[in-house]
């Protein structure tokens, strides 16, 4: 038995006390330190597993973003669970036992675990994709050209995925600003500017905020060739604008970043990735086939769509979670 | 082993050594205040030790080099965070917990802490 195999048992015990942990506490505040906690636990089982990019993404979204968002949502609400009284019942418990047991028995049928002869390792797609994406797409990192090229029909969708829960979130929630001044103290918010004794704090976050932006530029336009594209980097410099918002207060982030920038920027993305497909249309490819954009070598114009489409991703993924943020934030009433 | 093996090999144990004290702080100090000092010794000190620990076994120049950027990276977000957790606890109202001692000296480590 090699280490590996140790640290990942070792992380497969984290994640499951953190599972039974999360599932016993009753104090929310502790609940979503806890799901940051199993979504970084998470994230370091995937790079233990060689899936870079998709430990990227869970630790953006899932340590990151949505603790950020829970935060938000307990400022709104209040931070205890509320307790109901425990009722035994008999059709639920027997409704919880099927479903386990089925669970568990469907489990059996699972590969033993790093099985080399799964569907995943045995079908010719695979070798497909590794093998041909250097010469039909020329983008190192086949994960990104899987995502952007081979299966940007799906990525496409998943933007849409990202701007339509955008759209609930503000339906739900209002445009980033109070909707009537009849609120007396929507001020008391979660981003209150921290007082100026806070000096540590703001001098740090300052220091930090250009790096982490430029960070996720790098993650954008890097993405071919190393782990990242359009998800993480959007989460990345989403988070590097809500540091500065939680620091230095949320009307200085909405100077900075104005809602009505936002509000166009969530579209924007989604048309700039659809738009390229119609491009490849209008050239005589079929949607979304990059090989039409350069006339000369199809892999530049595999490598002009995959970055274009990227951005795209990037812009409408930044803007969504800073909208979803800029709403949690402008509603709060002080908890 | 050459010296340089050595060296490392004596960071990475000095650095388990501040991980073990701070896990066992986090466990078995009273208060928050105590608990966030404990984790505080994790990700400064033990990480530091570690990550350099770390760089000298590493071969290859891009890896110290990125192994530093970690570091200071580290330094200057980890201290951050903690001092940020203590403060936020402290105008929060909680009061940090002190055996029986004189008002007096209550008075001064209220102040330290600020």
């Amino acid at each position: 038995m090699n280490g590996f195999v140790w640290i990942d048992i070792v992380l497969f015990t984290i994640l499951a006390a953190t599972a039974v942990g999360l599932a016993r506490t009753r104090q929310l505040f502790a609940a979503a330190m806890l799901s940051g906690l199993f979504s970084l636990t998470s994230a370091c089982i995937f790079v233990l597993q060689d899936a870079v990019d998709v430990a990227f993404t869970e630790a953006a979204v899932g340590a990151g973003m949505t603790t950020v968002l829970f935060l938000g949502t307990l400022a709104l609400t209040r931070s205890r669970e509320k307790v109901t009284p425990p009722r035994r019942s008999i059709p639920a418990a027997l409704i919880a036992i099927f479903t386990g047991g089925v669970l568990i028995y469907a489990s059996t049928d699972m590969p033993p675990f790093a099985a080399a002869d799964t569907p995943v390792q045995q079908h010719p797609l695979t070798q497909r994709f590794l093998d041909d994406s250097m010469t039909e797409i020329g983008v190192p990192n086949v994960v990104t050209s899987v995502l952007a090229s081979y299966r940007g029909y799906d990525t496409l969708g998943e933007t849409v995925v990202v701007f339509t829960a955008a759209i609930a979130v503000l339906m739900l929630l209002g445009r980033g600003r109070p909707a009537t001044s009849a609120e007396p103290k929507p001020r008391e918010a979660l981003p209150q500017p921290i007082q100026h004794d806070q000096r540590v704090l703001r001098v740090v976050s300052k220091l930090m905020l250009p790096f982490i932006l430029l960070f996720a530029l790098y993650v954008q336009f890097h993405g071919d060739y190393g782990p990242g594209g359009g998800f993480q980097a959007g989460v990345i410099f989403a988070s590097g604008l809500i540091l500065y918002a939680l620091v230095f207060g949320l009307d200085a982030a909405r100077a900075a970043v104005s809602p009505a920038a936002l509000r166009r920027m969530v579209p924007l993305g989604v048309l700039i990735y659809a738009g390229v497909g119609f491009a490849t249309l209008l050239l005589g490819g079929a949607f979304l086939d990059y090989n039409v954009l350069d006339a000369h070598d199809p892999a530049h114009g595999q490598h002009l769509g995959i970055l274009l489409v990227e951005l795209g991703v990037g812009i409408t993924v930044t803007a969504a979670m800073l909208m979803l943020f800029y709403s949690f934030a402008a509603r709060g009433v002080g908890r | 082993m050459s010296p340089l093996e050595w060296i490392s090999n004596l960071l990475l144990g000095a650095g388990l050594l501040c991980l073990f004290t701070g896990a066992l702080g986090l466990y078995r100090l009273p208060d928050f205040y105590s608990r966030t000092h404990a984790a505080s010794i994790i990700d400064t000190a033990a990480a530091a030790l570690v990550v350099v620990g770390l760089a000298l076994r590493s071969d290859s120049f891009a890896t110290i080099v990125r192994l530093l950027l970690i570091l200071l990276f580290m330094f200057f977000t980890s201290p951050t965070a903690s001092h940020a957790l203590a403060q936020a606890a402290l105008q929060d109202g909680l009061r940090p917990w002190l055996a029986k001692r004189p008002r007096k000296t209550r008075a001064r480590s209220g102040g330290a802490a600020e």
